[in-house]
């Protein structure tokens, strides 16, 4: 673990974590069987991680693809910061236009994230719906964005910051509550 | 929205001014960038709102419609406003200096300012009297960067790699910006670099600077991986520089029949336009299948959008009020 | 009467070969007395003291300091008449004196240029607070073409002629000047620069290719230097080659003095400090003709100071209005001033290395230019005008502000050794 984490409590093991995905999976799948068809769109970088596993736990059970977005040319606070936070690819290889489309994001929080995602989301088609799945909704939002499937709702303090931490980025596997 | 402390970076400096000042880090960051934004440029909606409310100027005291459209198209591309300030409409003609110019530009509060000037160092005079990120778009014959690095995305899309990779930059090296801009970029990503051009148009001690020198077309040309062709501009014959275009064209243009004989067989061509076609390169040579000219022309786009992304662009709001 | 008593100096004076520790009186215009610091005058000199209090005077208490006399610029140019807000003759000589100058040669491409006897005249009743020597023009309006009156002109006061800023392209009319001054017994002054060869702006080289500015070649300067060292040992004539910057130039100079040839040169205290990198900053303060050369040619100039090959330190101070100097560097004209940092950049690059003693730095500041041009100055001693500097020869210092009315000086920021501290001209006192 990095130094900046020493004061982290972990609140979620990777067994938990697994658990709470699959269940996450089975909601998105019953609210979609019926249509059929479902685009699965990840914002960078873990919020596409997790949509990639979701669409592998999907499988075969309903007719998905896989896009992931980055937002970062769209963020609302750049103008405050002055180092560059890397530009990553947005890599959606199909037409959105007139699909059901499913935004997952790794933390909710102020929902300034999904606010970006969306507008992004308008300049590349016109999807029939959005819905939105999070692992870990930690509330106190800033803007009227509502998930549709949540794997876990937590309070947390304002001051402290909920990371999801993924093998794939972070070589661990668990959701830390970090103090700022 | 808080991104890791690994996720950002940016460019250690506030204007970009050549090749030569950049560490090699900030090259592959530009590019890396740069190929990201390629994406955006295929959408339907082909802009981003990253500059909204942001303002670049355009300052070209030397006509450019290639690379004052590439600039200008990157700019919109990311929401960025832009002004325009062509030579014949500014004061220059009226006896201001170009540091009361920079006066004036840093007066109306601009985020960007692009400057194409005949003079070398006239992109440091703006950059350093004004809180705005300057973009060098050619100063004299000093340097290009941004034509560098859109070679150089080229190249790592054609090749997917620098290193070993050989090429030679053919024409008149004397003269051309994009050549030292080239030459510091593709040494610095360990390229090895060779020029050919005649003796006349190759200037004093450029060896130093880590290229093989040539005069010879064939057998500079041997065993190389790109061609790089520069314009040759006819006032340079009526300088004394070489005797004839004629004469030019038998020595050094870049010929199917030159290439057949004496290139290897997966050479590619670049050129940073416009070709004097028939002149320097052979017409089917520049349509062929060995020319990238027409990619590097969408490159231009992207590197420069990723260099208004990447350069801190001020405040906006001149001196006293911002800090830098 | 004033009288001022210079105490505890080390007097260094290549004029009289003194090195030495003396006090120095001196009484209005002219020094009164040079008195020996030996011991049992160091007594006489304690009674000589006491008598002395009762009158009005000033002492200046010089330990540690050096008394030198005035120096002689022989490359200097003065603006006046014609761009009098980079330059006056007044406010040029009062940058002289705070550089510790008792004397400039001032060169002939004002405007009007000086190739006319109404020029020189102004310039000899213009204001001034020290002397000035005017340089008259080799050709009308400097243009290369016909010699001016030359005759006239050394007979209203100037010391040579040189058509500096402009080379004499001609090789025919160089050897009639070189000819025809030979009754006057003046040298002719050379800036030595083939035109065919010089259109760039700097020198030409590794630092000139990467910046991407057109070069100067340093055959421009020796193809001219080579061709005036010919013409001067065919007419038997006296040559003086000015601001000598490469080491090709400092060779050939080397050779034909071996010969025989009666040539002289001067080397800037630019040339012979700073190079051509300095350029990569873009600051025009480092654009001059000739242009700041290599570290060999940098090298071969104080080689060539040290075994008197070069014969002299000369300014080459050309006041630039700011308006101008603020340009592009293609676009800013060629010229810094020197007369208030020449001394220190002597001290600071060839005496304080150990190359040189400073009596031999002040040969090439005074006892040189002053036979070259055959002037009447004769350093310290009874009875002459007290013309003399008092220098801080360890004192490091930063140039910052110049008395001169241009402020186009490649020294500002850098550190120097050596200040003048005091100025003396015909007895005058400046404390700078």
């Amino acid at each position: 673990m990095d130094k900046g984490y020493k004061n982290a409590r972990v609140l979620m093991s990777e067994d938990e974590m697994g658990k709470i995905l699959e269940k996450l999976t089975e909601e998105i799948y019953e609210k979609n069987k019926a249509e059929g068809r479902l685009l699965v769109v990840g914002i960078k970088r873990r919020g596409e991680i997790l949509a990639k596993r979701i669409v592998e736990l999907l499988g075969t059970k309903i007719d998905v693809a896989f896009g992931s977005l980055d937002i970062t040319l769209y963020r609302d606070d750049l103008t405050s910061i002055d180092k560059k936070p890397i530009v990553r690819k947005t890599e959606i290889p199909f037409n959105i236009d007139d699909r059901s489309l499913l935004l997952v994001d790794d933390v909710l929080f102020t929902g300034r994230t999904i606010r970006a995602a969306l507008t992004e989301l308008v300049d590349l088609g016109r999807p029939k719906r959005v819905e939105l799945a999070v692992f870990i909704d930690r509330g106190e939002r800033e803007l009227p964005i509502c998930p549709d499937f949540v794997g876990k709702s937590l309070e947390v303090d304002k001051s402290e910051m909920v990371e999801v931490r993924l093998h794939e980025i972070d070589e661990e596997e668990c959701v830390l509550i970090v103090p700022r | 929205m808080c991104p890791d402390s690994s996720e950002i970076k940016g460019l250690k400096r506030k204007d970009l001014l050549g090749i030569l000042e950049l560490e090699r880090e900030e090259i592959e960051l530009i590019l890396s960038t740069a190929v990201s934004f390629k994406e955006i440029l295929e959408r339907p909606i082909k802009v981003v709102p990253y500059l909204r409310g942001k303002t670049v100027a355009f300052l070209f005291f030397e006509p450019s419609t290639r690379t004052l459209n590439s600039f200008s198209l990157a700019a919109r591309r990311l929401s960025c406003d832009s002004v325009s300030v062509s030579a014949s409409s500014s004061s220059v003609l009226k006896g201001e200096t170009l540091l009361d110019t920079a006066k004036n530009l840093e007066a109306m509060k601009l985020n960007f300012v692009v400057v194409r000037h005949s003079s070398p160092g006239a992109s440091h005079i703006l950059a350093k009297n004004l809180t705005s990120s300057v973009v060098n778009a050619g100063d004299g014959c000093r340097e290009h960067p941004t034509q560098a690095l859109l070679d150089l995305l080229t190249i790592k899309e054609h090749f997917g790699k620098f290193d070993e990779l050989k090429v030679v930059i053919v024409g008149d090296i004397e003269h051309s910006r994009v050549a030292r801009s080239n030459i510091w970029g593709m040494t610095k990503l360990g390229m090895d670099v060779s020029i050919c051009g005649p003796p006349t148009l190759i200037p004093r001690d450029i060896d130093k600077m880590g290229v093989r020198v040539y005069y010879n077309l064939k057998e500079a040309i041997k065993g190389k991986d790109i061609i790089y062709v520069l314009r040759i501009q006819k006032e340079r014959q009526a300088a004394g520089l070489f005797p004839s275009t004629r004469e030019y064209i038998k020595l050094y243009s870049i010929t199917e029949e030159v290439l057949e004989k004496y290139a290897k067989k997966k050479v590619v061509i670049m050129h940073p336009g416009p070709v004097n076609r028939g002149v320097e390169l052979a017409p089917s040579v520049a349509d062929g299948m060995r020319s990238l000219i027409l990619p590097q022309v969408t490159n231009g786009v992207a590197v420069r959008m990723a260099c208004f992304y990447l350069l801190p662009g001020g405040t906006g709001e001149g001196r006293g009020m911002g800090q830098l | 009467m004033s009288k001022l008593i210079i105490k505890n100096a080390r007097v260094i004076d290549p004029f009289t070969d003194t090195d030495g520790a003396f006090d120095v009186l001196i009484e209005g215009e002219r020094v009164k007395e040079m008195r020996g610091r030996g011991k049992s005058e160091e007594r006489k000199g304690k009674r000589e003291k006491g008598r002395m209090k009762r009158k009005e005077r000033r002492v200046i208490n010089a330990r540690g300091l050096l008394v030198i006399p005035g120096l002689v610029d022989m490359h200097t140019h003065l603006r006046e008449p014609g761009r009098e807000d980079e330059e006056t003759i007044l406010s040029g000589t009062m940058s002289a004196l705070k550089g510790g100058y008792q004397a400039v040669v001032c060169m002939a491409n004002t405007e009007p240029p000086v190739d006319n006897l109404g020029i020189v005249k102004y310039i000899r009743e213009a204001e001034r607070v020290c002397d000035v020597y005017p340089v008259g023009a080799v050709t009308k309006g400097l243009k290369g073409v016909e010699l001016s009156e030359i005759g006239d002109l050394v007979n209203a006061g100037c010391v040579a002629v040189s058509d500096d800023g402009m080379p004499i392209m001609n090789s025919f009319i160089m050897r009639r000047a070189l000819e025809y001054c030979k009754q006057f017994g003046i040298p002719v002054i050379s800036h030595t620069e083939d035109l065919n060869l010089s259109s760039g702006v700097m020198n030409e080289g590794i630092v000139s290719t990467e910046l991407g500015l057109p070069g100067i070649p340093s055959c421009a300067e020796e193809a001219m230097v080579a061709r005036d060292i010919l013409l001067a040992r065919f007419t038997e004539s006296k040559l003086h080659i000015a601001h000598i910057s490469t080491k090709g130039s400092i060779e050939l100079v080397r050779r034909a003095k071996k010969e025989g040839v009666n040539v002289t040169c001067e080397a800037t205290p630019h040339h012979l400090s700073l190079t051509d990198e300095c350029v990569r900053s873009f600051n025009t303060n480092y654009k001059m003709n000739p242009p700041l050369r290599t570290e060999v040619d940098r090298k071969a100039v104080i080689e060539g100071l040290v075994d008197d090959t070069i014969d002299m330190i000369a300014t080459d101070h050309a006041p630039h209005a700011d308006f101008e100097k603020e340009l592009e560097f293609d676009r800013a004209p060629s010229g810094v001033i020197g007369l208030e940092t020449a001394l220190a950049c002597g001290i600071t690059y060839l005496v304080k290395p150990g190359l040189m003693d400073m009596k031999q730095l002040l040969r090439k500041f005074t006892v040189n230019p002053t036979r070259i041009l055959s002037l009447s100055i004769r350093g310290i001693s009874a009875g002459e005008y007290a013309n003399l500097a008092i220098v801080d020869p360890t004192c490091e210092w930063i140039p910052q502000k110049f008395l001169s009315k241009s402020k186009n000086s490649p020294f500002i920021g850098k550190k120097l050794y050596g200040k003048v501290l005091y100025t003396l001209y015909k007895g005058k006192l400046y404390e700078w």
